[in-house]
Parts: C-alpha cells; structure tokens; sequence
C-alpha cells in the first residue's frame, strides 16, 4: 500500500471509531449538536459536528441531512481540518480549509487540510455538484471554527483567571490585554476539558474582520501535484492487486450474446475473462465482458483481441442525423408541451416594431475528464471496500450496496482526488462496475481489483450533455424593449414522459422573469443514448441561444445590446427575496456594466473585429462576459480577450476564483468551437480526442476576472462562468462579421481558431 | 530481461512484452505513478516523460525502445531535496486545478526550458500545444513557465500568501 493509503485508511479509520463511539454513547442528540472527542492519538482539542439524531443518522443511507465537518487541534498547535467533499478542481479542499482557519483564526501555516472519510451518517452530503458546497457549507464551517476558537478561548481565560472578554487571538493565539499569549496547542488539551457552548451562542466574525478570507491561496494539494505523488483514483496501488478492463456494447443497451473468452484467457498477462450480466442500468452496470490481467497494458491488449457477438435487439438505434432532422421538422410548430406561459405573445407579437425568428442547434457533447473512468475494488473478510474518484461517494454507498447484494454496512469508499469531474463522476458506473467484477473475481482469489477504462471507453460510454433545439420568435416593441419571447425547446426523453437528465429547461431560466408576453413550450425526441448533468448544466447551451437571440432582437431593433439588457433587467428585484438561486437583476446589471466597462465597450475597432456582450444567471451566480474577436476572410477566428465580471458575493481565495473563471471560459470555448458527439445506430463516433478535439495552450485566449464581492452570502464559482462565454463569442463574430452563428460547433460553420 | 534507468536508479525487468508501452512499465512495474494515462494514442501528453532529455509521450513508446537509455520521469524532475524551478513556479501560480495533467505539462515545460533558457509566449505555445489542460489552466502554466524562466510578468499576478501541503 503506498503512503497516500496507508495514511488515509490510518485517518479515516481513527475517525470513524472516535464517532462511532460518541453516537454510541448519546442515543438522541440534539439537532446541529457539535461534539468532542477524546483520545486521539496525542491528545489534543477534537472537534466533531453534525446535524440530525445520531440513531437515525446511522441507519440513513440517503444523504439528505445537513452536511457536517471536523476540526482538531494537536498539542503541537498543527491545526487539522478535514474537508467532507470531493475535490474534483473546483479548490475546495483550499476553500474549506479557509473558511474554518479564518472563523478559529487559525495561523494557516500551520493548518493541514485533509480529505474526509466517507461516511454521510457522520458528515451529511459529500458529494460535490452544482456549485452548491461553499453555499451549503458556509455557515457549518464557519460555525466549527468558531467553536474551536470559542473553547481555546475559554481555556485561557480559566488559566490566566481572567474575563474571556479581555482575551483575543491571532493566528493560532490566545492574548490577553496585559500582554500575555498561549498558542493554541498549548491550550488544547485544557480545551478539550470544557463543555461544548450551545451554538447559538457563537458570534461569527463580520466581514470587516476577516484576516484570510478574499486573498490569494495557493492549493493545499500543489505540492504533491507538482512532485507525482499518487493522488488520483487511478494511482490506488493495493498489495496482490490485479487489473480489470470492461468491454461494453458500442450501442446503448446491447447485450454480450457470446465472446471468445477461451481465446482470451490465453493471452499474455490475462488471469481471468468473465461475461459480466449486469443490472441493464447505465448508471449501475450493464452487460460486458471483464478481463483481469496482471498490467493495465495486458487488460487493455486482450481487449482489443475480444470478439464479441452483440445482442441488439433492445439496443439504441439513436442517430443525430435523424434527431436534427426531426427537429427542423417540429420547429415550425409550437411544442405540445406548455412550460411557461404569462401574457399574450401572439398580440404582443403582433403589435411588435420588429420581430425576429430564429432556430438555434447544439450537439451532444462529453464529459472527457481527463482522468479516465476507473475505481478500484476489494472484496475481502465479507466487505467490499472502494478506492474511487467520485464526485458523489456519498450516494455510491447504496448503489454498490444494491448491485454486490452486500448490506451497506459492509461497504466502505474511500475518497480520492478526482482528476476532473464535469459532472461525470455523479455517476458511479465505473465504481458499481469495479465491485461486481472484484466480487465475482473474489471467487477465485482474494485480491483487489484496478478496473481502468480506456479513453474509447469513456468517450464512449458517457453520460452526455444532450444536443438541444430552441426555435424562437421574439418582439421588440416601438421603444425598443423585449416585449415577446417564444421558445419552442425540442430536448430528448428516455422514458417519453420528462426530459432526460440535465436536458430540461428551468422554467426561470433567463430571461423569463422578465419578460411580460412570454411562451415556453416543449416537444421531446426519444433517445436511449445516457444523458446526464455537464458543468453549469442545461444553462451551458441554453445560455448560447437565448443569449444570442437577445442580442438578435437589440440588434433588430437597432439598439445598443448592454442598454437593451440593462432595459430588460429593470427595476432592482430580486425575485425570491432571501433565496440567492433566485434572479436579482440589480447583482446582474451590475456585472453587466463591469465587464462592458473593464473591455471598453463601444470603443472603435478597426475592421473585422467585434466586441460581443451575454450575461447569465446560472447555480446563483450572475456573471456577465465581453469577448474581442477578429474574423479574417477565411473565417480565421482570433480571440483576442474575454473580461468577466462575476458576483457570487465574497470571494474565499482570490486564486481559486480567478482560476474557476479563466478554466470555465477555456471550457466554453472548447465545447463551442469543436466538440460533438455523434450518434449513429446507437453508436457514438467520436472515442478519442484526435475526433473529439480539447483546446490546447496556442488557443486559449486571454481571460481577465473581474469580481463583485457583494454582501451576499457566497457561492460557488465552478459552474456559472461558463454560459455567459458562448453567447459573447456569438455576438461578438456577428459584430466583426455579420454572420450569425446559430449552430454549435463553430467548426460546423468553416470557422477555425488563429 | 530488459534494463530501465529511471530517474538515475537502474532496474531490472524480467517477464515484460518488450512491446508494452513506457507509460505501463512506469506505473504498473515500477510504482512511478505520477507519469499519467490520458489517451492511449499521444493526443493529450499527460503520459510525458523525458527520454535522453528530451520530451516523449509514453503511452506510444515500447519498452524495447528505451531500454539502457536515460528516462526522467516527474518523480525525477527535483534533484537533491530541491524542487525543479518550474515545480516552484507552479505552486507559487497556483496552476492546477484538478492537476491530472501537470506531471505531463511541467516534464514538458522543463523540456522547453533546457533548449530554451528565455522562451518567448510563441516558444511555449508551440512547446506546450502537445498537452491537453481538461480544466483549462493554460494561462497559468504559461506565467509559470515564464516565471520560472525568470521573464518579465506577463500580466498575470503572482500569488503569495498562504499554501500549505499535507502528506
């Protein structure tokens, strides 16, 4: 076992026994209770917390409680903090870690930050997806590091006997106001003696008080990254551990009728060949063959010596011609579905000074993080215990449960960073994959298998973001404001009902507050291909075609595209006063005026340039984006600069946001101007990335953040940068050019980057 | 049985395809885990090490190929207790984000820099433009490369305070 596992199982199995033995002890524990816990190896102040009845917490298997988090205080004055989500490259081990630190006025030299055991009965929800851990978060972590400071406080009060209210700290110390000081380890222990206060008898710090919080903080993990250190799912090395690859019909729900498994076995390297049933769910495991070898090459060179007859007959026969052409087809109606409907847009329309119709395309697209699908898996003394890469480990618990058969008791997963998630690893297929072969293969030897998917694998077998149509019609009226706005959405169903995941629209989603003659509606294309949630989902591709149909309309109308946004937005309102998912339009003018501002908007440019202005608001955060192109004749595309402005109120560590925002654009663009998936008798066609192209450094463009930190409670950042960047590319080629993009990718249109 | 040096330790392989790529012998054999897959087929360069100094993806390059010749891998990118002036660079920079690529991009960047002390923004695109960043952290890994190099600013702002690392 390397040194990673050792020290994580050390940790991870240390924490569990203290809070098993706390829950233990308390059969009802108040709601929000925090605990101490003693004896921890060298002693030292312990602090636990968590939400919900400790009985009950035990038994749940869902995850829908509150989540939770643990400080501890070594006599050393090291000052750990354990961080309950995944880190997938959002920061958020840093941002945890900084949050706590600030509240305990921790000195963060000292501070390690280290990743949670798996456990939601203990933490809550662990999962880490739509931009929601520092909001759900926010005011937990504060609260732990204000106990914690709160105790050593006490502490130093009782040992100098003096009031608390004459002691302060800084950075890991307690002083008092005649001049004397205890760091933190020294009083730990001491600490460790007193009663937890209530609560709600903290007094969180104001903003005006904060020492870390808002600077710029390398990660925690850099320098491991930098020196290789083993990290990811895929560096899981376990002593006696085998390899796996798993081989699955090309089309969606194809089933291994028969495979060459005698020939198989006989290849170099390859231990073990199985036919692997499955439960038929794409998000559990459906039928393929696994190889076990003894080298990931030996795995993946069997592999491709595999010969196997598929069963199609229940098999995807999805083809992306067929879908857009069946969509061309209903654009000319209405959907049968209302979404949405307020006013009259049929008057409206007819009483418009302009009126502009549009039909806008974008295609399936992939996930492609760039750590390949893999987990490794267990099976040993009647427990299945999980190495994975996960952005949901939390709710993978039961899913294992439910396809090894095994009671949730005897599953354990443990955490490891995720090498990019995107919203793929919400999924745990691979996981469920890995521990029915590892427990089918436990048959014949105990040992831990490493299932690694090749790159066609995972291109292959994602869980896409869905192509979508949008065919609009909008009215301007004699002022020159949106007066009607009708979308037909045309989106996919697996089930002939709702739209698949992450292929629904938000009945909010912009601008419908805001329009008084407003008409949604939806029609649905059976697929069987998998969909899923991909970064800033649904908002990814719609923000493209309402964001750029909007600025058809100001364009229609002759208007200026920031003057006619800021017209739409009116008044300052926030829809949900209280809820920061909801729309506020004085947050999104004033990023809008940000950007358009820092791009020096309505400069004079020289011929072939344009300067495109979207806004969005997406996962609670408003952010406004102005990109500067140049078009030459042969559709040479050149990106100048994208400057965003964003308001996902204050900001934790300056580096990670700005780094959330220039990656978000990179990615937008990337998806934007070359990738699609293509379907084809069920089959995608694009499965490596010399046919489903990322961008790479000579095209990424220069970005500038720009941040409001309002007084709003903060947000996540690792989601809403990303829509508003298609829709500023769009404006801004039809600004240099004159041509409308309509249809993603860009290279679908001729255009190539420069 | 064929011979490997690797990062200056020489080992002996017994039992190996001499057609299995450099980046499994590094991994699965030898425990080098920081030399990444990304691709099978050269495309994304998380799979790059040095061979005799010079940048190589190893998801293509057989064992037989590289037998008895110099390899470093991103384990071997510091020398005796110091990190690699880029590896610093990129801590300071803040440059990964999920930080899957990065042993890829800095073997890279540290390739670019032995043949080029002061590379220049079209240097490092050219050099850099065999590795895929997934998260997008281009900017960063330039002002790194830059800054490592010991080249003026180029608009991006380094980032002091704090960082702190675990185990």
């Amino acid at each position: 076992m390397n040194k990673l596992l050792v020290n994580a199982a050390r940790d991870d199995a240390e924490i569990q026994a203290l809070m098993s033995g706390v829950l233990g002890e308390s059969s009802t524990v108040s709601r929000r209770q925090f605990l101490k816990l003693a004896g921890l190896a060298g002693g030292g102040l312990v602090l636990a917390f968590y939400f919900g009845d400790s009985q009950e917490a035990v038994a749940q298997t869902s995850t829908d409680f509150a989540p939770n988090g643990f400080v501890q205080v070594r006599t050393s004055g090291e000052i750990i903090i354990f961080s309950k989500c995944p880190e997938i490259g959002q920061g958020i081990k840093t941002a945890f870690g900084l949050i706590i630190a600030e509240e305990l006025d921790a000195d963060w030299q000292r501070v390690q930050v280290k990743q949670a055991a798996v456990n939601p009965a203990v933490y809550g929800r662990q999962g880490a997806g739509g931009s929601t851990s520092i909001p759900s978060n926010w005011d937990q972590l504060r609260q732990a590091g204000a106990m914690a400071r709160r105790m050593l406080v006490s502490a130093a009060a009782l040992e100098w006997n003096i009031p608390e209210a004459d002691c302060r700290t800084q950075s890991s110390k307690v002083l008092s106001k005649d001049g004397r000081s205890l760091g933190y380890g020294e009083l730990a222990t001491k600490a460790a003696r007193l009663p937890v206060p209530d609560v709600n008898s903290l007094k969180l710090k104001a903003r005006s008080d904060y020492q870390l919080l808002g600077k710029r903080y390398t990660g925690v993990d850099n320098h491991q990254i930098v020196t290789g250190q083993p990290l990811f799912g895929v560096d899981t090395q376990l002593p006696g551990m085998v390899y796996a690859s798993y081989t699955k019909c090309p089309a969606f729900g194809g089933k291994v009728a028969k495979a060459n498994l005698d020939a198989i076995k006989k290849l170099p390297g390859v231990i073990d060949a199985f036919v692997v049933e499955g439960t038929g769910l794409a998000i559990e495991v459906v039928s393929g063959v696994a190889i076990i070898a003894s080298s990931t090459w030996a795995a993946f060179s069997a592999k491709k010596q595999l010969q196997i007859e598929w069963d199609e007959t229940k098999a995807s026969k999805d083809s992306s011609a067929e879908f857009i052409a069946r969509a061309q087809a209903l654009a000319e109606k209405t959907g049968s579905q209302t979404l949405r409907l307020t006013g009259d847009v049929d008057t409206a329309l007819k009483n418009a000074a302009k009126q502009v119709s549009a039909f806008y395309a974008y295609p399936h697209a992939a996930h492609a993080t760039l750590e390949p699908q893999n987990c490794t898996a267990w099976f040993h003394d009647g427990r299945m215990e999980l190495w994975s890469p996960t952005q949901q480990a939390d709710s993978s618990l039961a899913l294992i449960a439910k396809v090894t058969g095994l009671p949730l008791d005897k599953i354990t997963v443990h955490q490891t960073r995720v090498g990019g998630g995107f919203g793929r690893r919400l999924m745990n297929d691979y996981a469920c994959e890995a521990a029915v072969i590892a427990r089918e293969f436990a048959k014949r030897q105990n040992a831990p298998v490493k299932l690694t998917w090749t790159r066609e694998d995972d291109l292959s077998h994602d869980f896409y973001r869905v192509a979508g149509f949008h065919s609009l019609t909008g009215g301007v009226d004699a002022e020159g404001k949106l007066s009607a706005w009708r979308d037909h959405f045309i989106t996919f169903t697996a089930d002939g009902e709702k739209p698949v995941s992450g292929g629904n629209i938000d009945l909010e989603e912009f601008p419908a507050l805001l329009v008084s003659n407003f008409h949604l509606t939806q029609s649905l294309l059976n697929s069987a291909t998998p969909a899923g949630p991909w970064r800033a989902p649904r908002s990814n591709s719609i923000a493209f075609a309402v964001q750029c149909f909007l600025h058809e309309l100001s364009v229609a109308a002759k208007r200026d595209h920031k003057q006619f946004l800021l017209d739409l937005l009116g008044e300052p309102r926030w829809f949900m006063p209280g809820n920061i998912r909801s729309l506020n339009t004085e947050r999104a003018a004033a990023v809008i005026k940000l950007a358009t501002e820092k791009a020096g908007w309505g400069k004079k440019l020289k011929k072939g340039h344009g300067l495109g202005l979207a806004f969005h608001f997406s996962h609670a955060g408003h952010v406004a984006g102005v990109a500067e192109v140049s078009v030459d004749k042969n559709k040479k595309l050149n990106i100048i600069r994208v400057v965003m402005a964003a308001d996902v109120g204050p900001i934790i560590n300056l580096s990670g946001a700005e780094t959330q925002v220039q990656g978000a654009v990179i990615d937008a663009l990337s998806l934007m101007f070359a990738q699609q998936i293509t379907l084809e008798k069920g089959r995608v066609q694009e499965v490596n990335f010399d046919q489903y192209p990322l961008l790479r450094m000579p095209h990424a463009p220069l970005v500038e953040a720009h941040f409001i930190e309002s007084h709003y409670s903060p947000t996540g950042l690792g989601e809403p940068a990303l829509p508003p960047l298609a829709p500023a590319i769009g404006n801004a080629i039809f600004a240099a050019t004159g041509e409308r993009v309509r249809t993603l990718p860009l290279t679908k249109s001729g255009f190539s980057l420069s | 049985m064929t011979r490997l040096i690797a990062n200056g330790k020489t080992y002996e392989l017994k039992d190996l395809d001499p057609a299995t790529p450099l980046l499994w012998v590094l991994r699965d054999s030898l425990g080098l885990l920081g030399t990444k897959f990304g691709c099978g087929i050269g495309q994304c360069g998380a799979c790059t090490v040095h061979l005799n100094d010079a940048p190589v993806r190893s998801c293509l390059l057989p064992l037989s190929a590289v037998a008895d010749q110099k390899i470093t891998t991103i384990e071997g990118l510091a020398s005796n207790g110091q990190l690699h002036p880029l590896q610093q660079a990129w801590i300071e920079q803040d440059v990964p984000q999920c930080g899957y690529c990065q042993a890829g991009q800095l073997m890279s960047a540290a390739a670019l820099l032995k043949q080029k002390k002061k590379p220049s923004d079209a240097d490092i695109d050219s050099a850099m433009s065999g590795n895929i960043c997934r998260c997008g952290t281009y900017l960063r890994i330039r002002a790194a490369i830059h800054s490592a190099a010991g080249n003026h600013s180029t608009g991006e702002s380094t980032i002091a305070s704090g960082g702190i690392s675990h185990e």
